[in-house]
C-alpha cells in the first residue's frame, strides 16, 4: 500500500512541483495519474519509490517512510519504468539489459535467465535477445525497458508514459498484461497522456493540475466530465466528444468504451428507423 | 514531379542480419499531409532517415533504389544541401537539441546558411511564435520539459522553412492538449503556406483529420497507401495493428450491424457526431 500525506516537493532550482499531495494507493489497484505537462505527475511517482524524498509530508510504501530507507532497497519492491527509455538503458545486448537488475538482487543463474525469456517472450523481444538495444526503434526500446523491470518481478509497478511509440497491438497487450498483473494483486500506476487507452482500460483515475490532485475517481466518471478535464489540459475520449455533441439524443452519461457507444447508438437508430 | 518518391528502395543497417526497408516505392506530392504509420519497428523512422540523406551519408549500410526530394538525388547530395528543403523532427528531442539557449539551437541551421542577422532574427521569432516559445528563448534547451523540447525542435526546422517537413511522432512527449496545438500550427504551415508534411504517428486518433494520404507500413513494407478514409475503414489496416480513431472504429462497427449511415467514412468525432445527426434526420 502507498501512502502520501499532505506532501509537498520544491526542486533545488525553486520551482514548487507538488503543493500538498494525500492519497491511499491500496495494493492490487490499477491507477491512472493524468495531467499537463509540468503538473507534477513524475514528480509524484518518484517519491513512491525514494527516488525523491518529500520537502514536507510524508511518505509510507507498505508502511515504511521512504525518508528512511535507500532507493536500492525500495527497487526490488517498486518497480520504475522510464518515460524516455534512453534514460534507462545502457547494455550492450537486450539481453543483458534485462538480466543486469537480476543479476544485482543476486538471483541464481538458471533464474535470471528463465526470468529473461519469460520477460523477451511477455514483451514480443525475443527476436532482439543479442541485439544492441541503441539499434532498436523508440517503441521497441520502450518495450526494452519495460522488460528490464518486468524480469524482477515488482509488487508495485510504476510505469510513465508507457505507450508512448506502441502501436495498436502492443497497447493491447500491455493492457491484457496490467489486467493480469491485477488479479495478481500487484499495484499499477502509470503516468499517461494517453486518454484513450485510459478509456479502454477503466483504472482510478488520478487527474492533477499545478502539483495538486483535482480530481480522483473512476475512469468512467473522470473522463466524461468535460470541465474538469479542461483543467487537466485533456482532450475527452473521441466516444465521449461524439456523445458530447449529441445533446439532443439524451445518451447516457459515463459512456467511454466504443462497443457499449455501439449498442446506444444501434438502439437509437433503430428506433427511429421503425 | 512528386516532391518526394523513392523508387524500390530496400535498405539494411550496418550489422543486421535483414533489411529494415524492403522495396519501398511511394510519391508524396507537393502540398500533401502524407501521415505514415504502422506497428513498431515496421521502418517508418528509417524511411524517414531516407528522405533527408541521413541514409546514406550518415548512416552506413546498404541501400538499393533511389530516393529523390525536391528534384535532388539524395544519394548525390550532402545533407546540408538537402537540408534546405527537407526538415526533419526526430522522435526525441534530446537526439536534436545541443545549443546553450533555445534561441541559438532554433537560429543554428539558418546561420549555417549565412542569412543576413535581421532576416534570421525574423524567421527565428515568427517560428518561436508559431511553436509559442517565445518566451523560453532565453533558456537552456536541455532545462526543459520534455513537451517544450519538442516545441524547440519543431521550431528549429520551421525557421528554415523548408518544403518539406518530415515530422518522426513529434508529440509524443506532449499532453493531448499540447499535441493538438502543435497538429494545428503543423496542419497551418500544410494549408496556408503550401509547405508539404510527412508525419509519422501511431496515434490516428488526433491526427488522421488532417492527413489528405496515408501510408502504412508493416515489417519493412508498404502495406497500404492511398486515401485515409478509404484505407482506415478495411479491416485489413486493423488487422496490421493501426490504431484505427475511435470515432472511424465505431462508424465501421456500426455500418456491420446494418446501420444505415452515410458513406462518408468520418476520421473525427466532429465528422462521426455529423454523421449520426444526418442518419436521425434522413429517417
Amino acid at each position: 500500500m502507498i501512502e502520501a500525506k499532505d506532501i509537498h516537493f520544491t526542486y533545488p532550482n525553486g520551482v514548487e512541483a507538488l503543493k500538498g499531495v494525500s492519497l491511499t494507493i491500496q495494493n492490487g489497484e490499477f491507477v491512472a495519474i493524468m495531467g499537463q505537462n509540468g503538473a507534477g505527475k513524475t514528480t509524484l511517482v518518484k517519491h513512491f519509490n525514494g527516488l525523491l524524498k518529500p520537502t514536507k509530508g510524508q511518505v509510507l510504501v507498505d508502511n515504511v517512510d521512504v525518508k528512511k530507507v535507500s532507493v536500492a532497497s525500495l527497487a526490488k519492491s517498486v518497480g520504475f519504468v522510464f518515460q524516455n527509455p534512453d534514460h534507462q538503458l545502457f547494455s550492450e545486448t537486450v539481453e543483458e539489459e534485462i538480466s543486469f537488475a537480476l543479476k544485482n538482487f543476486g538471483f541464481e543463474k538458471s533464474v535470471t535467465e528463465a526470468r529473461v525469456t519469460w520477460a523477451l517472450n511477455l514483451l514480443g523481444l525475443t527476436q532482439y535477445r543479442k541485439t544492441s538495444p541503441f539499434m532498436l526503434s523508440g517503441g521497441e526500446r520502450k518495450r526494452v525497458a519495460l522488460a528490464s523491470v518486468l524480469a524482477w518481478d515488482p509488487k508495485i509497478l510504476m510505469l510513465d508514459e508507457p505507450t508512448i511509440g506502441q502501436d495498436y497491438q502492443q497497447k493491447e497487450k500491455l493492457r491484457q498484461f496490467i489486467l493480469q498483473m491485477k488479479t495478481q494483486r500487484k499495484t499499477i500506476i502509470i503516468v499517461t497522456h494517453d486518454v484513450e487507452f485510459v478509456a479502454e482500460c477503466n483504472p482510478r483515475v488520478l487527474l492533477m493540475r499545478e502539483g495538486k490532485i483535482v480530481a480522483d475517481g473512476e475512469a468512467k466518471t473522470i473522463l466524461t466530465n468535460p470541465s474538469v478535464l479542461m483543467q487537466a489540459s485533456i482532450v475527452p475520449p473521441q466516444v465521449v466528444q461524439i456523445f458530447l455533441q449529441l445533446p439532443e439524443l439524451n445518451l447516457p452519461k459515463n459512456v467511454i468504451d466504443v462497443y457499449e457507444a455501439r449498442e446506444i447508438l444501434l438502439n437509437i437508430l433503430e428506433k427511429k428507423a421503425r | 514531379m512528386a516532391l518526394i518518391e523513392t523508387k524500390d528502395v530496400t535498405y539494411t543497417y550496418p550489422g543486421a542480419t535483414k533489411p529494415s526497408i524492403t522495396e519501398v516505392s511511394i510519391r508524396i506530392e507537393r502540398g500533401e499531409f502524407a501521415l505514415i504509420t504502422g506497428p513498431s519497428g515496421c521502418g517508418k523512422t528509417t524511411l524517414c532517415r531516407c528522405f533527408n540523406g541521413l541514409i546514406p551519408h550518415f548512416y552506413q549500410g546498404e541501400i538499393k533504389g533511389e530516393v529523390t526530394v525536391a528534384g535532388l538525388d539524395v544519394a548525390e547530395h550532402e545533407i546540408f544541401e538537402l537540408a534546405k528543403h527537407v526538415g526533419l523532427v526526430f522522435q526525441n528531442p534530446e537526439n536534436q537539441l545541443f545549443a546553450l539557449s533555445v534561441e541559438k539551437d532554433v537560429a543554428f541551421g539558418l546561420e549555417n546558411l549565412g542569412l543576413p542577422r535581421e532576416e534570421m532574427r525574423k524567421k527565428v521569432d515568427w517560428a518561436l511564435n508559431l511553436t509559442e516559445i517565445y518566451d523560453l528563448r532565453e533558456r537552456a534547451p536541455h532545462e526543459l520539459s520534455g513537451g517544450q523540447q519538442q516545441r524547440v525542435a519543431i521550431a528549429s526546422v520551421l525557421a528554415m522553412q523548408p518544403e518539406v517537413i518530415v515530422l518522426d511522432e513529434p508529440t509524443s512527449f506532449l499532453d493531448p492538449l499540447s499535441a493538438k496545438k502543435i497538429f494545428e500550427v503543423i496542419y497551418d504551415l500544410n494549408r496556408k503556406l503550401g509547405i508539404t508534411v510527412v508525419l509519422v504517428e501511431h496515434r490516428l486518433d488526433l491526427t488522421a483529420k488532417y492527413a489528405s494520404h496515408i501510408i502504412i507500413m508493416d515489417e519493412g513494407r508498404i502495406a497500404q497507401d492511398g486515401d485515409p478514409r478509404e484505407i482506415l475503414r478495411s479491416e485489413e489496416a486493423r488487422l496490421i495493428g493501426v490504431g484505427i480513431p475511435k470515432a472511424t472504429r465505431l462508424y465501421q462497427i456500426l455500418k456491420k450491424d446494418g446501420a444505415r449511415l452515410g458513406e462518408t467514412v468520418p476520421l473525427s468525432s466532429d465528422e462521426m457526431a455529423t454523421t449520426i445527426k444526418e442518419a436521425l434526420e434522413n429517417h
